[in-house]
């Protein structure tokens, strides 16, 4: 054991030219929710990204407001490997509660910063302690008595600036960005970290590797949620209409687009050209979505799994009255209240078969921010286009903890409001029209909409039984032409939805297959595979239905390992029924815990059974 | 009771005949209250000369639900899920402003499933006519009780009702409406006054219509069945609707006999006493009236309550004044100067 109090030793003189550990780490901090370490850790994230340095947070936390324990990881790497990893070098031991247990998850050799006024029950031999006066740095600060829980976290982040050498100019940036430039709370906040800075320096001997360097690997780069990108991108598609009701992980949503729809769509008097409503319930939150569609309107709700069940009669009436509505199904756990504010990608098979029946439903599914807001946007367009409900299948992980993303791309392509009908239009056919006919030979109808002004656009919109012309008919052959229609509507959507993102490598015999949010620790995975001498191509899918080009992949790989966070192997299942002739290669390789995957549990899984495979 | 009449041959002034408001032909059964309500709401939209390219109806599941395909034919309209009619209306009425939206329910669709959207649409005031067709009866499950049923009522197969019934007026009411009447499918005289009255409210207007089931629930003793309400039905008042545009007509009324109420249009409820004093714009009085009702099991028929101060939920929505559907692409997508300003504040 070392305690390291000491005048001594500027923590300089630890850096890579003596073996330390540079830009290669992850931290964890320990804190009790409602505690507002939330400033805390994004300010250090913050600061880690304006310095160059590849930086991500994942903040797992409990379905609680106030007094639980709940952990922040910060990673850093150079090389861009920004999923959570498993091991943690560095711990701020904020939570006298969970101590014990947080110092034994350390690796050999990290360190423990922890409130000096308490000292750690579990002494560790292979640990570095750092005690940090926090009680009495927070008094001297003349926080007010409220405000102290808060700035009391400011201790941790001016110890943690000089023992890694963040440094201070960019943590009073990242203070001023995440308080909204608020200067009073700047100053405090500031003075305190200022304060544990120069506490450290003057009484700790930095006795362990870590440290931060500048770089220039985030140049041009941003953090952000995926939520915030969703919601960006629903404003940049033209969103008109959004019922919702509130629901974790989701709920940030429909924040954002609160924040920047009266900022980017509202006429000179403060007129809106778009409308939010809070509904009673999930039930009248697709209902209104349909409504505000069937009349013309892009219309969206966010939502989670419990949320997306209560839809489920509405995804069907949408597939089967052919009417554009947009879910984003922000996943958590499941089943059943599961675990409210843990990452999931449990609702895959739900999403896709959502309703009673027949029907498949278009499903997205973003893996980046870049993507995120480009579905936010093209996914209102293929709902009108395709005349459907289309689900995107974000998740907790992507949705709501900062991710590194470029400047977003202003769209290039003019929004598509499908095939619709104007009265001019009527006019030119004479009136002649059937809402149901397959005129264009993709299984997609022409519809009018309510208003239209011409007398024969009027047509009866219902979820029974329907002929083209929609009238109702309880005809066996008029039942099944219908679904045949909207089968082929379905495949036809398979050649418009995103396609896979693939990278092949030359003669690897193992393919994964993945998606959404798991990307980054696949992508680490690879590399960690290749550096065992298996080399893997790639394939991430992006959309359901799922399309040939898969199809191909498994067949040019010896074994494919789908990769996913569920229990079930939900995508695995799908993979399997889509391409029945190679589905003997297929491997599941599938875990829910609650937390995101990491590259080290994939890669260690994949060499498992490659080991069973050559045995 | 008849089908759906047929049109009469007078054209109205878009030069409309009446029987170019029907829809197709009802498959309810014979003597349905349902029917003489379809039929009402034909005669109202032809009195009225309403746009039908205009018009939205809307319903939920339920035998009442089937009926919007039997009126105004040339009129858009959406069958949607049982209970839900409310939200699918909200949602379509705040896109589009323009819209005249009516929408048909029953008591099974209203009163129990989708109970909690209408008190959520009665809430936010959106801007309909909601017409419950009032049977106490579920009739395409076959028989069942409603939550509107009387206490002690007994249905052939379902036995004696043990549950008090939900008044769908106090519900309403008590949501905040501002238009609540209660009519009879058998006096459609005063349901198309009524009717054509709750066209010109500002918000939603309810009316609850007691309408017959003969398949299920016409028996003697039953508040729902026709014996009963021709010999009960207590209107209120004799009723008139004058339209925003009519001309002034001066007929001579004994003081204190007729109540004007004007209504946001500027059209204007002509109300005739026909018995006690009742003022209809005391939210208070309709409530203890309705109260007073249930266990004497009066049938007070008329204009209950009405108020026009409510905005419309489009109305606090505070949108532009163009229709949201109508408004043309560039309109919905900012700038790229506005993304490149929150690139630039997120770095």
């Amino acid at each position: 054991m070392s305690v390291a109090v000491s005048n001594a030793d500027p923590p300089a003189t630890v850096g890579p030219g003596r073996g330390g550990v540079v830009n290669d780490f992850s931290i964890t901090v320990a804190t009790v929710n409602g505690s507002g370490s939330q400033t805390a850790n994004n300010t250090l994230l913050r600061a880690i990204h304006k310095m160059g340095v590849p930086v991500s947070g994942k903040n797992i936390f409990p379905s609680n407001i106030q007094g639980l324990p709940t952990w922040f990881t910060i990673r850093v790497n150079r090389d861009g490997f920004l999923a959570r990893c498993d091991e943690t070098r560095i711990l701020v031991a904020m939570n006298r509660a969970t101590i014990q247990e947080d110092v034994r998850t350390l690796e050999p050799g990290g360190i423990c910063l922890y409130p000096g006024e308490e000292e750690p029950v579990a002494r560790r031999d292979d640990v570095t302690y750092y005690p940090m006066p926090v009680n009495e740095l927070v008094q001297q600060s003349g926080a007010e008595t409220r405000l102290r829980p808060y700035v009391a976290n400011m201790v941790y982040v001016g110890t943690l600036a000089y023992l890694l050498g963040i440094g201070l100019a960019e943590i009073e940036e990242a203070l001023a960005y995440n308080l909204n430039g608020k200067e009073k709370a700047v100053a405090l906040n500031l003075g305190v970290a200022k304060a544990a800075y120069q506490r450290a320096a003057a009484q700790m001997a930095k006795t362990d590797p870590f440290r931060v360097e500048r770089m220039d690997k985030t140049e041009g780069t941003f953090l952000i949620t995926g939520n915030s990108a969703a919601a960006l991108g629903a404003v940049f598609g033209g969103v008109q209409f959004v019922g919702w009701y509130p629901i974790t992980p989701a709920t940030s949503i429909v924040d954002n687009l609160s924040e920047y729809l009266p900022e980017l769509r509202c006429d000179g008097e403060g007129r809106a050209t778009y409308s939010i409503v809070q509904t009673e319930d999930e039930l009248a939150a697709i209902g209104m979505v349909v409504g505000a569609g069937w009349a013309g309107a892009r219309s969206m709700t966010s939502t989670s799994g419990p949320g997306l069940s209560l839809m489920a009669e509405f995804a069907g009436y949408s597939y089967f009255a052919e009417i554009p509505a947009v879910i984003w199904d922000v996943q958590r756990m499941g089943p059943a209240t599961g675990l409210p504010t843990r990452v999931a990608q449990g609702d895959l098979l739900a999403a896709y078969t959502l309703g009673h029946g027949d029907g498949r439903h278009v499903c997205l599914i973003p893996a980046s921010i870049a993507e995120c807001f480009e579905f936010g946007g093209s996914a209102l367009d293929l709902a009108e286009r395709l005349q459907t409900l289309v689900i995107v299948l974000s998740d907790l992980d992507l949705g709501t903890n900062l991710w590194p993303a470029r400047p977003f791309e202003y769209p290039d392509k003019p929004l598509d409001r499908g095939k619709v009908l104007s009265a001019e239009d009527l006019t030119r056919l004479n009136g002649a029209w059937q809402r149901y006919a397959d005129a264009d030979g993709d299984g997609i109808g022409y519809r009018t909409l309510p208003g239209t002004g011409h007398p024969a656009a009027g047509y009866f919109t219902r979820g029974t039984g329907h002929d083209e012309a929609a009238a109702y008919s309880e005809r066996p052959e008029v039942w099944a032409a219908n679904l045949a229609r909207l089968a082929k509507k379905h495949d036809h959507a398979r050649s418009i939805v995103p396609g896979p993102v693939t990278e092949l490598t030359a003669h690897a015999e193992v393919g994964l297959v993945s998606y959404g949010s798991n990307d980054l620790a696949v992508q680490e995975a690879r590399a960690l595979l290749e550096g065992t001498g298996v080399p893997t191509s790639y394939l991430r899918v992006r959309a359901l239905p799922l399309e040939q080009s898969l199809v191909e992949f498994i067949g040019n790989h010896e074994r494919v390992y789908v990769v996913e966070n569920n229990l079930d192997g939900q995508m695995h299942q799908l993979v399997q029924l889509h391409a029945p002739a190679v589905a003997g290669r297929l491997v599941s390789i599938a875990k829910c815990d609650g937390l995101p995957l990491t590259a080290t549990w994939i890669s260690g899984s994949v060499l498992a059974h490659e080991a069973k495979e050559k045995a | 009771m008849t089908d759906v009449a047929k049109g009469s041959a007078t054209a109205n002034q878009p030069g409309l005949n009446r029987a170019d408001y029907n829809g197709s032909k009802s498959t309810f059964c014979n003597g349905c209250g349902h029917n003489a309500i379809a039929n009402v709401i034909v005669g109202a939209a032809y009195d009225l000369s309403l746009d039908m390219t205009r018009v939205a109806k809307f319903s939920g599941i339920g035998c009442s639900s089937k009926s919007p395909t039997y009126f105004l034919g040339r009129s858009h309209g959406i069958n949607g899920l049982h209970g839900r009619m409310p939200s699918l209306a909200t949602g379509a009425t705040t896109v589009n402003s323009d819209l005249i939206a009516i929408g048909v329910s029953g008591d099974g669709d209203t009163g129990s499933i989708g109970l909690g959207q209408f008190k959520h649409l009665l809430r936010r005031n959106v801007d309909m006519v909601y017409i419950i067709m009032n049977n106490g009866v579920y009739g395409l499950t076959k028989g069942q009780l409603s939550a509107t049923a009387d206490l002690g009522q007994k249905l052939k197969h379902k036995g004696v009702n043990e549950l008090p019934p939900l008044d769908l007026c106090l519900e309403a009411i008590m949501a905040g409406c501002g238009f609540v009447a209660r009519s009879f499918a058998g006096d459609p005289r005063q349901l198309q006054e009524l009717l054509k009255a709750a066209f010109s409210h500002r918000g939603t207007a309810v009316l609850n219509v007691i309408s017959p089931c003969v398949s299920f629930n016409n028996g003697e003793g039953s508040t729902k069945s026709y014996s009963w309400g021709k010999e009960h039905d207590l209107p209120l008042h004799e009723i008139n609707f004058l339209p925003m545009d009519h001309e002034e007509i001066r007929a001579d009324y004994e003081p204190g006999t007729v109540r004007e109420v004007e209504l946001h249009d500027g059209s204007v409820i002509r109300l005739k006493k026909t018995g006690k004093e009742y003022d209809p714009t005391d939210r208070m009085g309709a409530v203890t009236l309705l109260e007073e009702e249930r266990n004497g099991k009066v049938f007070t028929t008329g204009l209950l309550y009405v108020n026009e101060g409510r905005q419309a939920f489009a109305e606090h929505e505070m949108l532009v004044v163009t229709p949201l559907v109508k408004l043309p692409d560039e309109k919905l997508r900012p700038s790229k100067e506005a993304l490149e300003k929150i690139n630039a504040k997120y770095r």
